[in-house]
């Protein structure tokens, strides 16, 4: 029988629930990296038991951590003991170093700072790690301060994808509330060379030449909170999200705005429809069912909780425009979490299965694609990140 | 051999105890110190100091014989005492967060 494997990282460590194809009684084991953030937690396709970690701390910085086994055991990759003490290390592992070109040519940049100056890229953390479907050992890292990374050799060095940072409107991004951060990383299973990417305060990017060069691909999005409300770039995307089978058919949450594209983000319309509200953060789609997306509204911009304080899991079987609450099973009073970008999954079972974290710490589960939800737990840490691996 | 005093979350990292015993070639420095920790244990490189700069990570303090060199020059010689190995060198986080 099936199995899922769900990885749930939070502000306090990483947990891994697992569950037969029932999904309806589940173990969990954690806390894994106690005590330090887990931005995102992510298994390659091409080796379910090949976990990527990024875990990370105000005090310590970063660290990526690996699993080769589906999570029982981790490694920091090239991190190992120096076997004869005095001898150097041969790689530097968590090492992410932008791109040092010279002034005059690319990408060595600057971007806008909260006061409108320029400010020079400074490395924070890894947001989320994309694992390639072909290559267990190639990984990509969105990061904070916004860039793309990349390592070819199972995450113990990292090389930056130039060409993003460098194409020439870096100068215009700048930081959102959470950072300028890169959060959402797409690989295109058809065409390994297409890459989306998405960035808190820039908008969605695309390569077609494997990240060598980058097109921003905002066409079609609003935002009333910059000048120029239809500018190519400055936009907050806060989740894009695309089923692998119709790789030109992207989803955005917006800040405001849940947003369609059709011609692999060339051109963006908006279908929000009858959402109560059309902030929130994340989106995904339905395993099975490129046209079934869900959403979680969240009231903003000052609250960043529930509408009426009522859990709702917001699904179109319409590709957007039309939504239909979830609320069975979710609480419908005096709830006032919300669901961060990077917390919410879905498995490829048959029913197709739908996980969401929040930050008072419950990961829901639906194995009916939304129909009933039951927390698998509640009393987590703050959830960042859920991802979740379905395995033979 | 000098000895050294990590905070609880990089000795979990490092899979190390209370204190490391390190070799450190030359004078005795928080520069040599540092280097000969991220060889032996290349996963602390970055977590006590910038990989390329190599400054001191904001929240983290150095110690040395009840002393904060946090702000000293790393290259200035540490106490007899650190260098003997009579007393260790300390890398200490910041209380602080929740």
């Amino acid at each position: 029988m099936s199995k899922v494997r769900v990885l749930v990282g939070t502000r306090k460590g990483a947990f891994i629930l697992t569950a037969d194809g029932k999904r309806d009684k589940w173990e969990v084991s954690g806390p894994h990296f106690a005590g330090w953030e887990i931005y995102h937690m992510k298994g390659s396709p091409a080796d379910p038991n090949r976990i990527y970690t990024s875990q990370t701390s105000g005090w310590f910085g970063q660290v990526i951590q690996r699993s080769s086994d589906g999570g029982k055991t981790w490694e920091t990759p090239g991190g190992g003991i120096t076997p004869v003490p005095g001898e150097m290390p041969k790689v530097e592992s968590n090492k992410f170093v932008y791109d040092t070109s010279s002034p005059d040519g690319k990408p060595l940049t600057t971007h806008q700072w909260y006061d409108g100056t320029q400010h020079p890229w400074e490395f924070k953390r890894v947001w989320h790690l994309e694992p390639s479907y072909s290559n267990p050992d190639t990984v990509y890292a969105g990061v904070e301060d916004a860039a793309l990374f990349r390592s070819t050799d199972g995450s113990k060095s990292w090389q930056e994808l130039p060409g993003l940072r460098g194409h020439g409107t870096g100068p215009k991004w700048q930081p959102g509330a959470g950072g300028m951060c890169l959060h959402t990383v797409i690989l295109d299973k058809k065409d390994p060379k297409r890459i989306y990417i998405a960035i808190s305060a820039a908008g969605a990017f695309r390569t077609d030449d494997g990240g060598k060069t980058w097109k921003p691909i905002n066409r079609g999005l609003r935002s009333q909170y910059i000048p120029d409300q239809t500018a190519e770039v400055g936009h907050c995307v806060h989740h894009v999200a695309m089923h692998p089978s119709k790789p030109n058919v992207l989803f955005m949450q917006k800040h405001w705005d849940v947003m369609r594209s059709d011609d692999a983000g060339d051109n963006w319309h908006e279908v929000s429809g009858n959402l109560p509200t059309d902030f929130g953060f994340v989106i995904d789609v339905h395993a099975h069912e490129p046209e079934t997306i869900y959403v979680v509204p969240i009231k903003s911009d000052s609250e960043h909780y529930p509408p009426e304080g009522k859990l709702r899991v917001y699904r179109s079987r319409t590709g957007g425009n039309e939504w239909e609450a979830l609320t069975k099973g979710l609480p419908q009073s005096n709830c006032y979490v919300n669901v961060l970008r990077d917390a919410m999954a879905v498995d490829s079972l048959d029913k197709c299965g739908i996980y969401f974290g929040t930050t008072g710490g419950q990961v829901y589960a639906s194995a009916d694609a939304g129909d009933n939800w039951a927390p698998i737990v509640r009393d987590l840490p703050a959830v960042l990140s859920v991802e979740v691996q379905t395995l033979p | 051999m000098i000895r050294v005093v990590l905070p609880q979350h990089l000795r979990t990292l490092a899979k190390v105890g209370y204190e490391v015993e390190l070799e450190v070639a030359g004078p005795v420095t928080q520069r040599s110190i540092l280097d000969a920790l991220e060889a032996r244990y290349p996963m602390l490189a970055g977590t006590i100091r910038d990989h390329v700069t190599h400054q001191r990570r904001p929240f983290l303090r150095f110690f040395a014989c009840e002393e904060d060199w946090s702000l000293e020059s790393p290259d200035a010689p540490l106490p007899q005492a650190v260098a003997s190995g009579k007393e260790p060198f300390f890398i200490i986080g910041a209380i602080a967060g929740g």
